[in-house]
């Protein structure tokens, strides 16, 4: 008999009726009913009861899960499916023998390198030194996939201790996480964040000794290690008395607000986990479009894509739109399939490049189709796998943009 | 059944590729069932061909290996309609989702048979346009199922059926031939001779598998009026429906929500719905602006008359769309309340709504059974959601028993079996209380036009069937 590794009143409130079936990108691809949600809950009971064995099998429809809760979204039942995938995969991880290849990337790659921001610098160096010696095109073929993500020029940007709050009446205290592939590859929208924050009236604080925030180690089914992140920013953040704690990429948001129920049965650490995800917002949460000059009427056309993590974990779709029409006016379209995963999913175009391809052409046709110039979107793994989609496309000309460095940009905030 | 040659299986694969070919039975098993869990079958194989042309391939395949074919869109039938009962060859349909074409002029659209209902909408709405049909399961259930259904929803007491708005579409025959039925995509809206589509609507996917489909689109209304009305008690919000027909108004749906359902969605939702009220009823009203209001005071009367406690009027649009995000969560709610559920869908005449309501909540107190209703009231098509717990030794034995006794009540008071959700594997046993023989003769005859084997959806709507001996619901979880 197993441990039951997901709560079965949990997977019980699925009540089979199919409602999410059309939001779910894999099942949008393939038609598989075994790559749907309520298939894949339906997989989970069948592992749970013994009746199907963990196999390659029973495996692959859970491999494929993007984990972008747009099932959740739409879920009459309100099943909390994030929390049963994150569990299943730890009990995958955990006793399933996986290929070589998926084992260095999981282990290596997305365990031991993305999480720590100088790791990933240095990991990516040689790239960098291919690439100004332009001899990118000699990488062997399997890796051009996970190179062609890596955006041209990036880099990190240090934030100092403190920034203060430009306006002289303050709103409060922001406790700012970095994030470890932001930091690495998007410094500038970082400053881009910290620069909007303070022009809000807020003083922000980049508190030393933070790190990931445990969202790359609790998607891939390593959930004791994304509870070591957790416990160690909450120890960081706590040495600062501020009222809200923000971060620039919408995955490392969703992570970070779940922190209570990640700790749950951590009797020491609960209550801890429970304040510091009380305090959590994603930046639009805390900028007002009304502090933006309305720019109606002329610039390039824009669109908007929604981060899977902002918009499906969090529920939020409605004030980064209304941030970017503060700024573009009549210039926004809405982008049809807006709400459906790009493919990025964290580390998943690695570990699932086939599915991450097909659903970042599907993304690209979408943006294709609005005539949209610019691209804005609030997830640095989105960024670089539809920048990515673009290139491919032979349409690098459409830029894509951090929704903060296109507010910083645009002279936003001033008031 | 007989063993399936393998060479079937590699014929099949050539045909529908190596990725549209499932066979593995732990791949097998989440397709054992639909939205209806009492009962579970695994199919043989299920095939996920991408053209008509890969369908009609695949359906002679099979006719040639004699193997029952199984048309499913994405599985949410409420009635066990998809379930492959002495196994076969599930034909999916849901890699067949593109919009093909919206013609504006002529108001239609041909879209592929996997499409889910709500993608008409969305993609024609820009323009002031719908397609009518919303099955609580619109945003995944696919056209083809619900012309298999000839589904309702809500607002089918003023627009009618799926059968009201669907003018043509392609039929695969068992035998793999292909026949249009109804208006053509470039032809007019009246075609002579038999109405075939008529007949293959509400068939249950017995008759073929659907691969195209020409739909009505219809001007989205210009106005709404939508009221949520508080009752103490059940009876008093039914006998308002009936009052509110009798005045001569016809709302565009009457939706009856009773206690325990509507605690179950404020639990999931917080839409501020009362937790202590008897009933409640969602009320719309629609058309032009101009003596709207005239008929909501007229509904309001009735409403108080029949001693309603509370009018809230929808004030916004995202008011409106709350209200009936709330009546169409219901289903997906109980989750929350009860491991298992299943729901009946018989029709009574409108006048014994509060009869037959009575009857319900006394067959499941005396059976120890919880229970919660959501109703088309004007249609007087009930839905009773009766809980059961599958882990509990002759759980699931009662809530059938309950179930059964209550579409049994339905059929004496004068109604039907059913309202939208069809017969399938939940109800062949009762098509015997409402039609004698010679009608069920009948139907089979004309069954057998279509598909003269009995290879298509087979043990299905008529009673008699191997199915019916073979009853033994599996249990969903077993820890």
């Amino acid at each position: 008999m197993l441990k039951p590794f997901i709560d079965e009143r949990s997977a019980l409130t699925c009540v089979h009726c199919g409602l999410c079936l059309a939001s779910c990108p894999t099942y949008l691809e393939t038609g598989d009913e075994n790559l749907s949600p309520r298939g894949r809950i339906y997989l989970m009971r069948q592992l749970l009861s013994g009746r199907a064995p963990l196999n390659d099998a029973t495996v692959q429809p859970l491999d494929t899960c993007l984990g972008c809760l747009g099932c959740q979204t739409v879920c009459p039942g309100r099943v909390h499916y994030g929390e049963l995938i994150e569990h299943t995969r730890d009990f995958i991880e955990h006793n399933h023998r996986r290929s070589l290849y998926q084992m260095l990337l999981r282990r290596v790659l997305v365990e031991q390198v993305f999480p720590y921001p100088w790791r990933t610098k240095l990991a990516l160096s040689p790239l960098k030194l291919i690439r100004w010696l332009g001899l990118e095109g000699w990488l062997p073929r399997f890796t051009r996939p996970m190179t062609s993500l890596v955006p041209p020029g990036f880099r990190s940007e240090p934030l100092p201790l403190t920034s203060p709050a430009v306006v002289t009446e303050k709103k409060g205290r922001i406790g700012f996480i970095e994030g470890c592939v932001q930091s690495v590859m998007f410094g500038p929208t970082n400053s881009a964040v910290v620069r909007l924050l303070a022009r809000a009236g807020f003083d922000v604080v980049t508190p030393p000794g933070q790190g990931c925030c445990g969202a790359l180690f609790s998607h891939s089914g390593q959930l004791e290690k994304a509870r070591d992140c957790a416990r160690r920013n909450i120890a960081v953040f706590e040495r600062f008395a501020v009222d809200h704690i923000v971060i620039g990429g919408s995955g490392c948001g969703a992570t970070l607000k779940e922190y209570g129920l990640l700790l749950k049965d951590d009797p020491a650490w609960a209550a801890r986990a429970r304040v510091f995800a009380g305090k959590v917002r994603d930046m639009v949460e805390i900028l007002s479009p009304r502090s933006f000059n309305l720019n109606a009427g002329s610039g390039p056309l824009v669109t908007y894509h929604d981060a899977c993590h902002l918009n499906h974990a969090q529920g939020i779709r409605q004030q980064p739109r209304d941030l970017l029409k503060a700024v573009c006016g009549s210039r926004f379209v809405e982008l049809p399939e807006s709400d459906l995963c790009c493919g990025s999913a964290g580390s998943y175009n690695l570990t699932q490049p086939d599915m991450a391809s097909r659903l970042q052409k599907r993304k690209v046709e979408n943006i294709l189709k609005t005539g949209a110039t610019v691209v804005v979107t609030t997830n640095p793994g989105c960024m670089l796998q539809i920048r990515a989609g673009l290139i491919a496309a032979g349409r690098a000309d459409i830029e894509v943009a951090h929704l903060a460095d296109y507010l910083d940009r645009l002279g936003a905030g001033r008031s | 059944m007989a063993a399936i040659a393998p060479s079937f299986f590699s014929e099949l694969r050539a045909i529908c590729g190596d990725d549209g070919v499932i066979t593995q039975s732990e791949r097998l098993m989440v397709y054992e069932c639909d939205a209806y869990t009492m009962e579970k079958h695994l199919p043989d194989a299920v095939a996920l061909p991408r053209t008509t042309e890969e369908v009609v391939r695949a359906v002679k395949l099979c006719a040639q290996h004699h193997l029952p074919i199984i048309p499913r869109g994405t599985g949410t039938s409420l009635s066990g309609a998809v379930l492959a009962v002495d196994g076969g060859i599930i034909i999916g349909t849901t890699r067949l989702n593109r919009i093909l074409n919206v013609d504006y002029r002529n108001r239609r659209a041909l879209v592929e048979a996997g499409v889910p209902n709500l993608w008409i909408t969305n993609a024609v709405k820009e323009r002031g346009l719908m397609f009518a049909p919303d099955p609580s399961s619109q945003p995944s259930s696919t056209i083809a199922g619900n012309i298999a259904f000839n589904a309702g929803g809500p607002h089918t007491l003023k627009h009618g059926a799926t059968t009201n708005h669907v003018l043509g579409f392609d039929l695969v025959l068992p035998d793999g031939e292909v026949v249009w039925l109804g208006s053509t995509p470039e032809g007019g809206d009246d075609v002579e001779g038999y109405d075939l589509r008529g007949a293959v609507i509400g068939s249950e996917g017995m008759f073929g598998v659907i691969t195209r489909v020409v739909v009505r689109l219809m001007k989205t209304p210009r106005a709404f009026r939508t009221m949520l009305a508080v009752f103490n008690s059940a009876d008093d919000a039914s006998h308002t429906v009936s009052d509110i027909i009798a005045a001569g108004i016809i709302p565009v749906a009457m939706e009856l929500m009773d206690q325990p359902i509507t605690r179950a969605i404020e639990e999931a939702y917080h839409f501020g719905l009362p937790m202590d009220a008897g009933a409640v009823l969602i009320i719309e009203l629609e058309g032009h602006e101009a003596g709207l209001d005239r008929q909501l005071e007229r509904v309001i009367e009735l409403c108080r008359k029949n001693r309603s406690r509370d009018l809230k009027p929808a004030r916004t649009p995202e008011e409106r769309a709350a209200l009936w995000k709330c009546r169409k969560s219901a289903f997906g709610a109980i989750g929350r309340i009860s491991p298992n559920f299943v729901t009946q869908d018989g029709v009574v005449p409108r006048t014994k709504l509060p009869e037959i309501m009575q009857f319900i909540y006394d067959a499941a107190k005396k059976l120890g059974l919880g229970v919660a209703n959501v109703a088309h009231a004007g249609d007087g098509n009930i839905h009773p959601i009766i809980f059961y717990d599958e882990r509990i030794e002759g759980d699931v034995e009662k809530a059938y028993a309950c179930s059964t006794a209550i579409v049994r009540r339905c059929i004496e008071l004068g109604g039907t079996a059913t309202g939208e959700h069809g017969i399938g594997v939940e109800k062949v046993e009762l098509m015997s209380l409402q039609y004698s023989a010679d009608d069920l003769e009948a139907m089979q005859r004309l069954r057998r036009a279509f598909d003269p084997e009995g290879r298509c959806n087979p043990h299905k709507m008529f009673p008699g069937g191997k199915r019916c001996l073979n009853f033994n619901p599996q249990r969903q979880v077993a820890i």
